[in-house]
């Protein structure tokens, strides 16, 4: 892959000569993502599964797959009136554009918000509008052929829903929505991507992306306790599947997994532990519910509703008040906009108030769930933590909105909050880059595989720029986000695009500053970095050392 | 670059000579005078309606608002009431000032790469002022053509008059709004025609508005100002319109149906085109929502029942290792 200044210089955003209804497809190495096995779909009772992969000629459609997908479009647009009225108000008036990070990237026209909108109503206009039907072409129509199809694969994955546009857009046409309806249709013919139909099987079976079966997933945590008992001195046991525990307790499983998520679950624990010694407070983990994500949001809305049953089914079976939710993106769109409607009423469970503080958290009455951010900062007002923010001193914090909770929620103070109860040395990134604003780390929605390197650093092109500029104007070393995907991307993006900065979560922050009853003298934080300036070389204290992901 | 504005433009002058032609050569002034215009009017109006009800009657199984501030959680945290609502109030709010100021559009940026490969983002606000210009202005002069419709004339109309002719340059006084009507639309086509990407993504259906506006409005100006037209046979043409006894006063010229004529295509043409937006914003669930399903329940009106993997299922295929690692079973 060429190097970021080699990319900058070659980016151009000048559309092609030939209009875009003309300009074939090419499926570009490490663009995409790889074909969804058919193991995955069979797991799910999906439609179609079969072995292919996209840059095969043949697609192995079946014979009436033009049916199955025009069917498609029309009970779609019966059930969304989103659906109905993006295909049919768009002014093209251009502000979309530039909004979208695929496309400052890439420089391809048809990553441009409206233009993946046009890849659908093209096809809409030719076979459900009057129009589309007498002017053809002309009235920007086009019939649906194996063409266009493999054009909407490679650009229904190459958006991430970071809803990014729809901020700009005059009449809030959501690209999300239409990329969420795009793969619903793929998906009618067996046609999705492994990184999303494999942790959507996993997840259906044992409960996480990862596949990660409960024995193993109590090892890792167990694992885990070792570590955090190295570096703290206190032994934290975590307690499973717990009837009658005061709150459920649910994260994304790439925390469990992976670097440097895995920090940010020991964050969790100690905090969990914490709350336990100090105030009494029962939280418990489940291996039946054990992901925060839903890689069904990428799937079906269907699949979504299958997936996200479980924390409530898990919820009541356990007894427990009512469910702390922990950071990551896309579950946090799910959880706000999607679960009551889905799997509600949750009238087993109590309205939400923090049992240390007394407060009561309005905004989550119906849902029963609570962010993790939302709820430490309650704590942290009510000064229920004991903080000592110079633990952290060896960092220079940039906080990355992650998309879902900032245009999916708008979850923007309560980490701010956390962060500078945390941190000394908190700068933001520059105004267009964060909060509504926010710029996607390139490889949301399920883009976050090995293969598609090349798409996750183009499209994490803006995100990398802005932490560049606040990592040379601040030496800003450290980038804290609320999102597991976030947390296993970055690192790679960081490396290419601004190789200065290191990423983690928002509870390895509250964790390192956290002073725990009975811990010994603290001089290392969780990744064993020395956190006292004496211990450490003048010229040595604010570089981080050497992460995954930084060449 | 690409040509698709060539069938707008060809399409609008075949319009104007078929006016032109028929009033002209074949004197068909009832027809475009009289019919014409109740057809267009009809099928505007059951068009409109007919697409606003399709639109109403669809459900909105999810409430996915695009939030753009802060979230309304502990009390004590400020929320942004208009751009991230609670309540329908700070719905009412975030639609009228989308609606009647465009806010959405007001944010518009633009990118650009700097030395160093820097990205910048700039405050683009020309597309904004267009837009707030064109359907300012256009609105105006809809609502100044309502004194050939109505006798008496209301004094607000004769108050907007006396605005919208503030300068009182020549005779008769220019009207302000058909000026930047035509210097709006003027400008909305030519950023179409050569900003690149605008080029690009331009249809066919994109300009033909455009011209069609364009015409209307030169047309009106020619006959106002140039061609000097009788108001007092318009009126009554109008008039006879309103009241449904049309008449065609003699006398007026070629110019004032072709105006009307693609008045009248342009009523037809709205409600099977992008200017439905002009409904569709009302009805866009990412704008007009509150950001409350935390909080209370949207029930989804189709809410497909599944199969899920339950926790008995997910028990008996690892009962053996749960119990290996000590977890608490439900069936021992």
């Amino acid at each position: 892959m060429i190097n970021s200044d080699e990319r900058v210089s070659k980016l151009k955003h000048r559309p092609p000569k030939t209009d875009w209804m003309d300009t074939p497809t090419v499926y570009k190495k490490g663009m995409y993502c790889y074909a969804a096995k058919p193991s995955r779909l069979e797991y799910m009772d999906a439609p179609y599964p079969k072995d292919w992969s996209c840059i095969d000629e043949d697609w192995q459609l079946p014979e009436n797959w033009k049916e199955i997908l025009l069917n498609g479009m029309k009970e779609r647009l019966e059930k969304f009136r989103t659906f109905k009225i993006f295909m049919d108000i768009c002014v093209r008036c251009g502000a979309c554009a530039d909004k979208c990070h695929f496309f400052i990237g890439t420089g391809d026209p048809k990553n441009m918000p409206v233009l993946r909108a046009e890849l659908l109503r093209s096809v809409y206009r030719n076979n459900f509008t009057k129009a589309g039907k007498i002017l053809g072409r002309i009235g920007g129509a086009r019939e649906l052929t194996v063409d266009v199809l493999k054009e909407w694969w490679y650009y229904f994955f190459q958006c991430t829903e970071c809803r990014r546009c729809s901020v700009f857009c005059p009449y809030g046409i959501d690209t999300a929505e239409i990329t969420i309806i795009g793969r619903e249709l793929l998906n009618l013919l067996g046609l999705n991507i492994d990184w999303i139909a494999a942790p959507v099987a996993f997840c259906y079976r044992t409960g996480n992306h990862m596949g990660i079966q409960p024995h193993a997933f109590v090892d890792m945590i167990d694992f885990f306790t070792d570590e955090v008992e190295t570096v703290t001195g206190v032994r934290m046991e975590q307690t499973f599947n717990k009837k009658g525990a005061d709150l459920l307790f649910i994260c994304p499983s790439g925390d469990v997994f992976g670097d440097p998520g895995t920090f940010t679950c020991m964050g969790y624990m100690i905090i969990m532990h914490y709350l336990r010694e100090v105030h009494g407070l029962d939280i418990t983990w489940s291996t039946y519910a054990s992901e925060g994500g839903n890689f069904g949001l990428f799937t079906s809305n269907e699949t979504m509703k299958r997936l996200n049953a479980k924390m409530y089914a898990e919820a009541k079976r356990l007894k427990v008040k009512w469910i702390l939710g922990a950071e990551c993106g896309h579950m946090w769109r799910v959880i706000n906009q999607y679960m009551v409607t889905m799997n509600g009423p949750a009238d087993f469970l109590e309205e939400p108030s923090n049992p240390i503080t007394g407060t009561k958290f309005e905004n989550a009455k119906a849902t029963k769930m609570i962010h993790l951010a939302e709820f430490l900062s309650d704590l942290i007002i009510n000064k229920k933590l004991d903080l000592d923010p110079s633990r952290n001193d060896r960092l220079k914090v940039t906080f990355h909105d992650s998309c879902n909770p900032a245009r999916g929620a708008g979850i923007l103070e309560e980490p701010r909050y956390v962060i500078k109860n945390t941190c000394n040395n908190f700068y933001e990134m520059p105004r267009n880059t964060i909060r509504e604003q926010t710029f996607c780390c390139g490889c949301g929605s399920g883009l976050n595989a090995g293969e598609d390197m090349e798409l996750r650093m183009t499209g994490g092109m803006p995100r990398g720029n802005a932490a560049r500029y606040v990592s040379d104007l601040h030496g800003v070393n450290t980038l804290a986000c609320m999102c597991a995907i976030d947390r296993a991307v970055l690192p790679a993006l960081m490396g290419y695009w601004a190789p200065k900065v290191d990423v983690c979560g928002l509870s390895e922050l509250v964790a390192n500053a956290l002073i725990i009853p009975g811990e010994k003298e603290k001089t290392e934080n969780l990744r064993g970095e020395p956190i006292l300036r004496k211990d450490v070389d003048p010229d040595e204290w604010y570089v981080r050392p050497d992460f995954p992901g930084r060449e | 670059m690409n040509k698709k504005y060539m069938y707008s433009l060809l399409a609008v002058i075949v319009l104007i000579l078929i006016a032109y032609v028929g009033v002209e050569a074949m004197g068909l002034q009832v027809l475009f005078g009289v019919i014409i215009p109740y057809l267009a009017v009809l099928v505007f109006i059951i068009g409109f309606i007919s697409h606003i009800m399709d639109w109403a009657r669809s459900p909105v199984p999810f409430r996915i608002p695009t939030t753009c501030g802060q979230q309304k959680s502990l009390p004590w945290i400020k929320q942004n009431k208009i751009d991230n609502p609670f309540t329908a109030g700070g719905v009412i709010i975030r639609m009228a000032l989308e609606i009647l100021f465009f806010r959405s559009l007001f944010k518009n940026t633009k990118v650009s790469l700097n030395e160093g490969g820097k990205i910048c983002y700039k405050w683009e606000k020309w597309l904004w002022l267009a837009a707030i210009a064109f359907h300012y202005s256009f609105l105006t002069v809809i609502i100044r053509h309502l004194r050939f419709f109505l006798e008496p004339v209301p004094v607000c109309l004769q108050w907007l008059e006396n605005i919208d002719g503030f300068f009182q340059i020549g005779l008769p006084g220019l009207f302000m709004s058909g000026a930047v009507l035509l210097g709006a639309v003027t400008f909305l086509f030519l950023r179409r025609l050569y900003i690149p990407q605008m080029n690009y993504i331009s249809l066919a259906a994109d300009y033909f508005p455009l011209f069609i506006i364009f015409s209307i409005a030169f047309t009106g100006i020619l006959i106002r100002y140039f061609t000097k037209v009788n108001v007092v046979d318009v009126k009554a043409l109008a008039m006879g319109l309103a009241s449904f006894h049309p008449t065609i006063p003699e006398g007026i010229g070629v110019i004032f149906y072709i105006h009307l004529f693609l008045v009248s295509i342009l009523f037809a043409y709205f409600p099977f085109s992008k200017l439905m937006h002009l409904g569709g914003v009302f009805l866009s669930p990412t704008r007009n929502l509150p950001n409350n399903t935390r909080a209370y329940m949207h029930i989804n009106p189709w809410n497909p029942s599944v199969k899920i993997h339950t926790y008995s299922e997910y028990e008996d295929e690892f009962r053996e290792k749960m119990k290996g690692v000590g977890l608490p079973l439900e069936k021992e």
